[in-house]
């Protein structure tokens, strides 16, 4: 497949390693990596933003992969469940482990969604992020601790059709009150920013 | 979904130009609506341009206190902003009450106010819509209608606008900054978007190829009392059934500032200027507030299914109301 006015090359980087797949201007991120790098740990579960199974880190962030065009992702660090790794950055996630110990799954079908969510919520609570139920005098400038209730608030963007939200709500917990919590393996810059990007099709 | 150009605009000025001409171009913000709508075939461009990292990705103060959002600030760093969280905790509260922490991730300032409805029929090729296909009728009308509107809808259209932050917005008197092929322009959030009328296929005044560049909130509302509330089918997560945002000013036992918006309610956040003109010197009343929130919903007409919303309105907006008056000023600076 070659670009055209319908399709470019877009360099990005995925789990560290860099790749120029040429896309479908059509394409998602999420169609990208399933059909064309063979990562199908994201998963199309309503295709439309609703359940969070295809969740993954665009440059740190979760995000919806199903609503990512992939042609607008130029410079872009992805982190996909393939790519979580521990602080030592060979083993499991601290909460791949959690999720294992506790039970948090039953089908797995939402797991790798809920794992990338679970990530990314950590780094917003740390970021100081308040959610819908945080308290109004809560400090804007500090970590915000994490209940159940912040847990359930916070992951409500994905769903679970087993219904193993319990156990999933005490796998976070648990990495919650365990620092440090690991790492992605984005390959982002340490300020966040990524290169240069040129306009793909004018 | 059809083929599409992308283009990605580097500057406002490359977008409107690259916009112009083009009756099916659209700019992509985080694409949460955008997307969905062209899988869905709502939307069909035949160019999309990319305007999500245009250099409008900030939150910054002027000398005279008011404070402007870039257009393309993602909505959770918009939330968490300490400018807003301190300031205008409406806005922060209203934004986190929308969506998931994913979604917000994505979605821009500017791509939320607009989002389109949520109404099954607009979204529903093979039903009648009047907003998605002028004068293919209204499905929604006499269909299942428990989440339309109770206000200001036309025989023509009964969907309601979804955005929690234009409600915000349009209390806290906002101004839409817009830069169009004719230059730049502004309107205020709580006139930016439309009645349905006879022309629901226009969501809002913005005319085709104007592109959102930002949001002015004016420093008369900062550090006022003021915080949005919503009820919704699911405790997180989910479109309001209604929902209302309040900014109340009391001095001297006497309310001198006081703005409400209702979302849920209406085809645009509606803004409840009889209420607020009832409540303008009054004592800060439990009868007070009731008398002026019924003042204001005695006009709504609702479907089949939604009746349920003017209590549920009223009760949201007199306990909101109840809970500002009793709550100190929040820091200016």
């Amino acid at each position: 497949m070659g670009t055209d006015v319908f399709h470019s090359e877009v360099p990005m980087t995925v789990n560290g390693s860099g790749h120029s797949p040429v896309v479908d201007h059509r394409s998602t991120l999420l169609d990208v990596l399933r059909e064309q790098m063979d990562l199908t740990g994201a998963k199309k579960g309503c295709d439309h933003g609703q359940c969070g199974a295809c969740t993954v880190l665009v440059d740190g962030r979760r995000v919806n992969s199903c609503l990512v065009l992939a042609v607008s992702l130029e410079g872009c660090a992805i982190t996909t469940v393939e790519g979580l790794r521990d602080a030592d950055g060979e083993g499991l996630h601290p909460l791949q482990r959690a999720f294992i110990e506790r039970d948090a799954f039953q089908c797995g079908y939402c797991t790798p969604g809920q794992l990338c969510s679970a990530v990314g919520a950590l780094a917003e609570a740390e970021a100081g992020h308040p959610s819908h139920v945080t308290g109004p005098d809560t400090a804007a400038d500090a970590p915000v601790r994490l209940t159940k209730e912040e847990i359930r608030e916070r992951l409500s963007g994905n769903l679970c059709r087993c219904g193993a939200y319990p156990h999933i709500v005490e796998a976070v917990e648990d990495v919650t009150r365990a620092e440090p919590v690991g790492q992605d393996r984005s390959g982002q810059d340490a300020d966040g920013t990524h290169g240069t990007q040129d306009e793909v099709d004018a | 979904m059809k083929p599409f150009r992308y283009v990605r605009a580097h500057s406002v000025e490359e977008a409107t130009a690259a916009h112009a001409g083009r009756a099916a171009s659209r700019y992509l913000g985080g694409g949460t609506n955008l997307v969905d709508l062209m899988k869905l075939g709502v939307e069909r461009p035949e160019t999309l341009i990319d305007v999500s990292r245009l250099d409008l990705d900030g939150v910054e103060e002027f000398s005279d206190g008011s404070v402007r959002l870039g257009a393309t600030v993602r909505n959770s760093d918009l939330a968490a902003h300490p400018l807003i969280r301190g300031r205008y905790p409406v806005l922060s509260q209203a934004l986190l009450s929308g969506a998931s922490g994913q979604l917000r991730n994505a979605a821009t300032t500017g791509g939320n106010l607009l989002q389109r409805t949520r109404c099954p029929y607009f979204q529903d090729l093979g039903k009648p819509c009047n907003k998605r296909e002028p004068g293919s009728g209204c499905g929604a009308r006499d269909g299942v209608s428990r989440d339309h509107a109770v206000l200001g809808h036309s025989a023509q259209c009964v969907a309601t606008h979804p955005s929690d932050m234009a409600v915000a917005l349009a209390a806290l008197d906002a101004q839409v900054e817009l830069r169009g092929p004719q230059g730049p322009r502004t309107l205020p959030a709580a006139e930016f978007h439309r009645l349905p009328g006879d022309r629901p296929d226009r969501d809002t005044e913005l005319d085709h190829g104007e592109l959102i560049t930002g949001v002015v909130l004016p420093s008369s509302a900062a550090g006022l009392p003021s915080a949005y509330r919503k009820v919704r089918d699911r405790a997180s997560y989910a479109f309001a059934l209604a929902s209302v945002a309040v900014v109340l000013g009391v001095e001297d036992t006497r309310v001198r500032t006081v703005r409400i918006a209702f979302g849920g309610l209406a085809h645009r956040p509606w803004r409840a200027l009889r209420a607020e003109e009832a409540l303008v010197g009054q004592e800060p009343t439990d009868e007070a507030f009731l008398r002026a929130i019924d003042t204001e919903l005695s006009e709504a007409e609702p479907l089949r299914d939604n009746a349920f919303k003017v209590p549920l309105a009223r009760n949201i907006a007199c306990d909101l109301l109840r809970h500002l008056a009793a709550a100190p000023a929040a820091p200016t600076s």
